[in-house]
């Protein structure tokens, strides 16, 4: 992936910028909310919670039916000596057995709704929060964009709002669940034999906590193992974009070795993830089958000495093989609890985030009657810099259409500054903006970005056909329109040399543009909804000199109908600027036309003579 | 009239615009369930881990054995210990002991298998992932420059993973088909009749699921499909946001997105309906079996032809009939992904490598640092040849400049002089030697690069000056204050120790050239290449820049491909390419004086010598 280079030096800092939290935490405002959300379908959930009661108490029919089907075949066993009793017994039996059937059944549908029900709430919380997550990351400046990495913003859209989903079903259904289940079964048992009962129940608070723990252990280390992978990642994906530079300096064996030592490291933890899950269930297991071992052993002797029933002892063995899986299931469902509350919480941080830049209240769309940008004693210093540190400093100016503003200075300046607070990426400091008149943070936002074209360094390329990409920001165009558009980019011939045309994929899987061709590309992208004003920033800068010369004349001829601001390292993008700004520490130090500049014999002049001694420079 | 509305403008009925790739993936993630192919090469990665394996299998058939063995054991003490009365106590207690030892080895092994299998596949997914992460560092240049690294980054993370899961499940597989053999074993063993009519309740389930099976698994396939179609569209959004806001296509995107994600949903509550329609059939077949138990196998007790202990047993075998069948239905997908991410992985695998150093190849060290090319013809494509005939010499000391329009070939010849590709005729010389009889190692040491866009890589500005050298933090140092980099360095908190986000996105274009110059200094070959910057850098970084350049190039033999004037002026030689070929060579005066396209192009005081082909 290339990553473009934002000439700006932004700081901003934000809590929510930070990676992933190594432990899991507990928040109950965030499962509270989560939960909220689960109840805005009140009739799915009653129905889903019912079904889970339903489905849990069936169960517990179950294990008794079992044993009555054993003492109805054994207990009679000794008295089977008239035919009549056989019958009864058989008749008996039948009846069990449909009752089994029946039960069974029953339990499997009641399931089948609580699983169901249960997914289908979490399907609609997950896509509630995905469409808010997705509206909130447009929504949210491009200054925060800057600071997050995507890589982490995925993992939030993806994986968290994953873990909340399976909340609903293997978190606040399955309490219902276990606690039916184990306290129900309990009842039962307790009612049979109580010396019994406490031993058939005794792996329980033994398995149900040691999982607990366990299982947020295991989230920990696997957070741990992420954690670990991303930096693998980094390495890997590094190191293949800088092959070049890895081969230049022979440097495989130092890569190897980078790479072994992280992937040496995630492999242990991968161990150490291993041995602890392994550990937790053995131990489990082997609990469950000691406790099974006991009761056979104290039931036996019981059956025995005849104080119970083989049916009753078969009840007692056919409850704990039930009870098995879900007391396993307790460290899920802890598991699951503390994934949702951890997720949730990241979620939300995002979810939560106020846009720093929004639509004022009452905010009406922008009115163009002659379409001049003005810039009336602007102060701008960026939200994190010291008081007194000012990116621009009374910075005023005027572009009207039919003109070209040229804005040059050192690095550092503020001239990228300047086209962000256009496009009010970030709201002046002090002084305004306007446009015929109108404050720029009076208007709204959507009328604003449509009438100001910022023209990036580096274009995005969606993945879809050429067309879709030029007609990006106005999918109403035309076909005729858009082969303008990559006609002033200078972009037309090389489309139209590609066997598919305009109709060529290009993004990721489909063909790839050079960097010039990108630039282009967004040029073409930027001009096609006829804005009022259009903002060069250092586009050109990946275009071949000749090109380049080419575009500007088009620039030119397109700047007739609107303001044109060209922000330019080379003076030889200045060629058509009627006025030239030069900007030194975020003030405008010279301003004229080329001529008036260079007889000023100032700071461009000497810019002028740099430049000239290269052969970067038309005369 | 607002902005952007042009009411006599033609408009389309309906907006170009799609978020996310169109692309379908149904055939990036299954391939063929069963592949021997693919499982021979997965094979070859096990052979280091065959007795940990051959082990791990081993503790499956115990695990599953003593799991079978459990309800056998409470049969007995029913049937044997409990029929007979007080008697039965110490026989009983005996039994409880035997049931005690089984659970102890149900214990240990299901330790030792899951211990191993989760290791060897956590060891499989780690060697895979190097060896094709090895073998990227040695293919052709070729295919780097062709394959997209995000392609090779889903194969060295999403496709490895897979194997590994693939392994685990396969292993747990075996366990699982063996207990429902030993069940249907065990069944018709301890009562044929009783068994036969128990085990026909099986069928049902297998005809429910052959009809069931494509339905679910379209619908599986298309819930897959949509989340990641909304997945990829969510990422477009992260990834070109800028665009996005700049372009104002927030609202549009928001609708086409919650279409997107509004047929998630339906495809995955639809995939649930088919996942959980299930549940009711087992349970009611489980129900069913139990009745036959209780039915057939309570009259046989009636009979006195049944131990009641049997039917106990049967009763808790069947209570476990159906989850060998679930967790293999499941298996089945495992294996058509692995098999899909196996094919990708080999095709990685089996890239040749084209460049290897000769059996007796040898080192550079101590001699010259010289460049010869000797009539050199190359092309990247048979037939079609980018350099043709190309021969000049840069002895030691010298700098030698290629100009030359875009495509004219100058960078195939800076990859040529690293040998990142071999010539199809003629001779590449490095210190006299040619380049395929030298090790790749030391003519990586004796050349040093600077590319156009400095690389840099995450780590501490130490590290990355250092980068492979090993180098002393004092020579690091000094070759940052040599380039005059040092300066900017300190001003940092954290000085050298700074780290560098994303590749140094934190640095200014000038400053992570700086960084890439004293990387090239620490080094300290005896040649240096470079491809001089031209964009990205304005006229006072640039001066910056040459100052620092000249402080490296002291000493140095140098190969240039250079935009600059002021540059080339000094060059010992400079090389006009054009179309493959060399058109003219000279020094800047000879060529300056001379007709041809260089003294054309510098009376002209052209742009940028890029351009020749553009305009001449």
């Amino acid at each position: 992936m290339s990553s473009t280079v934002s000439s700006s030096g932004r700081v901003d800092t934000d809590p929510t910028a930070h990676t992933l939290p190594y432990v899991s935490r507990l928040d109950g405002r965030v499962l509270w909310r989560i939960s909220e959300l689960a109840f805005r379908h009140p009739y799915r959930m009653a129905l889903a919670m019912v079904a889970t009661a339903l489905g849990a108490s069936f169960q517990l029919f179950v294990p008794q039916f079992l044993g009555r089907a054993v003492d109805q075949a054994q207990g009679l066993l000794a008295g089977a000596a008239a035919a009549g009793v056989q019958t009864e017994a058989v008749d008996a039996l039948l009846q069990t057995a449909m009752l089994l059937v029946a039960v069974s059944l029953l339990r499997g549908v009641f399931t089948m709704v609580q699983n169901y029900q249960g997914e289908v709430v979490g399907h609609f919380i997950a896509h509630h929060l995905r469409l808010d997550y997705y509206r909130k990351l447009q929504s949210l400046s491009l200054s925060w964009h800057d600071q997050v990495h995507t890589g982490d913003l995925m993992t939030r859209g993806i994986l968290d709002i994953e873990g909340v989903r399976m909340f609903v079903t293997t978190g606040m259904l399955r309490v219902i669940l276990l606690a039916i289940l184990i306290g129900g079964g309990f009842v039962i048992l307790f009612r049979i034999d109580q010396v019994l009962a406490l031993v058939a129940f005794g792996f329980v608070p033994f398995v149900g906590v040691s999982a607990s723990i366990a299982r947020i252990r295991l989230r920990d280390i696997w957070l741990q193992l992420q954690n670990e992978l991303s930096v693998l990642t980094r390495a890997m994906e590094e190191n293949l974009g800088g092959i070049r530079v890895v081969r230049a300096f022979a440097a495989q064996a130092h890569e190897l070795a980078r790479f072994d030592r992280i992937s040496r490291r995630a492999l242990g933890i991968s161990h150490r993830r291993v041995a602890l899950f392994v550990r937790n269930t053995a131990q489990m297991n082997f609990a469950f089958f000691l406790t099974m071992g006991a009761v056979l052993w104290i039931g036996g002797v019981k059956t025995i000495e005849g104080t119970l029933t083989l049916g009753e002892l078969t009840e007692f063995l056919a409850f704990m093989a039930i009870l098995q899986m879900p007391i396993r299931q307790i460290g899920w469902m802890s598991n699951s609890v503390a994934r949702a509350s951890t997720c949730g919480g990241r979620l939300f941080s995002v979810l939560d985030l106020a846009p720093s830049i929004a639509d004022p209240p009452g905010a009406r769309g922008l009115e163009v009657s002659e379409g001049v940008l003005r810039y009336e004693n602007v102060d701008f210093s960026y939200p994190a810099a010291a008081a007194d540190a000012r990116t621009l400093s009374d910075v005023s100016f005027e572009a009207r259409p039919g003109q070209i503003i040229g804005i040059v200075g050192p690095p550092g300046s503020g001239k990228s500054t300047i086209a962000q607070l256009v496009g009010r990426y970030y709201d002046v400091t002090g002084g305004r903006i306007t446009i015929d008149g109108q404050d720029i943070r009076t208007i709204s936002l959507e009328s604003l970005r449509s009438a100001v074209s910022i023209i990036q360094q580096d274009a995005f390329l969606f993945t879809a056909s050429i067309s879709h990409n030029v007609a990006y920001g106005n999918p109403w165009a035309e076909g005729t329109k858009i082969e303008r558009s990559a006609a002033v980019a200078q972009l037309h011939d090389h489309i139209m040399s590609l066997s598919t045309g305009y109709d060529t994929l290009v993004g990721e899987r489909g063909l790839s543009l050079s960097g010039g061709q990108r630039q282009r590309m967004s040029i073409a992208r930027s001009i096609l909804p006829d804005s009022t004003v259009l903002v060069l920033d250092d586009s050109t800068a990946a275009v071949d000199a000749a090109t380049e010369a080419r575009l500007q004349d088009a620039i030119a001829d397109i700047s007739r109908t609107r303001a044109v601001i060209i922000i330019a390292h080379r003076l030889s993008s200045l060629r058509h600027a009627d006025m030239i700004l030069f900007l030194e520490h975020g003030r405008i130090v010279e301003r004229g036309s080329r001529e008036e500049l260079v007889a000023l014999g100032g700071r461009f002049a000497e810019l002028h003579r740099l430049q000239a001694a290269s052969p970067e420079t038309r005369p | 009239m607002t902005a952007g509305e042009h009411a006599a403008e033609p408009r389309r009925t309906r907006p170009l615009a799609v978020v996310g790739s169109q692309i379908s993936v149904e055939e990036v993630l299954f391939g063929k369930a069963f592949d021997r192919w693919v499982l021979g090469r997965i094979a070859g990665f096990l052979v280091p881990y065959r007795r940990q394996l051959l082990l791990g299998v081993f503790g499956v058939l115990v695990f599953t054995g003593t799991q079978l063995a459990i309800p056998l054991l409470i049969r007995t003490a029913i049937d044997k210990a409990l029929v007979l009365g007080s008697a039965g106590e110490d026989l009983l207690l005996i039994i409880v002991l035997g049931f005690l030892a089984v659970v102890t080895v149900n214990f240990v092994a299901n330790l030792v298998q899951e211990q191993l299998v989760g290791r060897v596949a956590g060891h499989l997914m780690f060697d895979l992932r190097r060896a094709m992460y090895r073998h990227l560092q040695f293919v052709s240049m070729a295919f780097m420059d062709q394959t997209e690294i995000g392609r090779l980054m889903s194969r060295l993370q999403g496709d490895v993973q897979a194997l590994q899961e693939f392994l685990e499940s396969s292993i747990f597989a075996i366990g699982d088909l063996v207990l429902l053999l030993g069940i249907v074993v065990v069944l018709l063993l301890l009562d044929p009749r009783l068994g036969a009519l128990t085990l026909m309740v099986m069928p049902v389930l297998f005809a429910v699921r052959i009809i069931w099976l494509p339905r679910a698994r379209k619908a599986f396939i298309h819930a897959r499909e949509t989340s990641s179609a909304t997945n990829g569209a969510l990422a477009e959004s992260v990834h070109g946001v800028r665009a996005v806001q700049e372009l104002g296509r927030e609202d549009l995107n928001y609708g086409l997105f919650r279409e997107l994600a509004r047929e998630n949903v339906r495809a995955h509550c639809l995939a649930s309906r088919f996942v959980n329609v299930l549940i009711p059939l087992v349970d009611g077949l489980t129900g069913l079996a139990m009745a036959v138990i209780v039915v057939y196998g309570g009259s046989l007790v009636l009979d006195g032809s049944l131990d009641v202990g049997v039917m106990v047993a049967f009763l808790f075998y069947v209570q476990r009939f159906f989850d060998p069948i679930r967790s293999l239905t499941i298996q089945y997908s495992i294996m058509q992904r692995a098999m899909a991410a196996g094919q990708r992985i080999f095709e990685v695998l089996d890239v040749p490598i084209e460049v290897r150093d000769r059996p007796n190849a040898q080192s550079l060290l101590g001699t010259p640092g010289s460049i010869e090319f000797r009539h050199v013809t190359f092309g990247y494509r048979p037939g079609e040849p980018v350099l043709t005939d190309i021969s000049f010499k840069a002895r030691q000391g010298e700098t030698v400049a290629l100009v030359g329009p875009t495509g004219s070939g100058k960078t195939s010849i800076l990859s040529l002089a690293h040998r990142f590709y071999d010539v199809w005729s003629g001779q590449v010389l490095v210190g006299g030697m040619d380049v395929r009889d030298v090790t790749q190692n030391s003519l990586g040491r004796h050349i040093s690069v600077v590319l156009q866009e400095p690389y840099l890589f995450s780590g501490s500005i130490l590290e990355n000056i250092r980068y492979a050298s090993g180098a002393e933090d004092s020579e690091v140092v000094a070759a940052a204050r040599a380039v005059g980099a040092h300066d900017f360095i300190t001003r940092f908190a954290d000085g050298y120790e700074t780290i560098l986000d994303q590749r140094g996105v934190n640095l200014s274009m000038g400053q992570r050239q700086m960084l890439s110059f004293a990387r090239a200094l620490v080094a300290d070959s005896p040649i240096l290449i470079l491809d001089e910057a031209t964009a990205n850098v304005d006229s006072y970084t640039e001066l910056e820049i040459q100052r620092a350049l000249s402080r490296l190039l002291e000493g140095r033999t140098a190969l240039i491909i250079a935009h600059r004037l002021a540059t080339i002026r000094h060059a010992d030689r400079i090389i006009v390419l054009r179309e493959g070929r060399i058109v003219e060579s000279g020094t800047h005066g000879e060529l300056a004086a001379g007709d041809g396209l260089y003294s054309m192009l510098n009376r002209m005081n052209h742009a940028s010598f890029d351009d020749l082909a553009a305009e001449a």
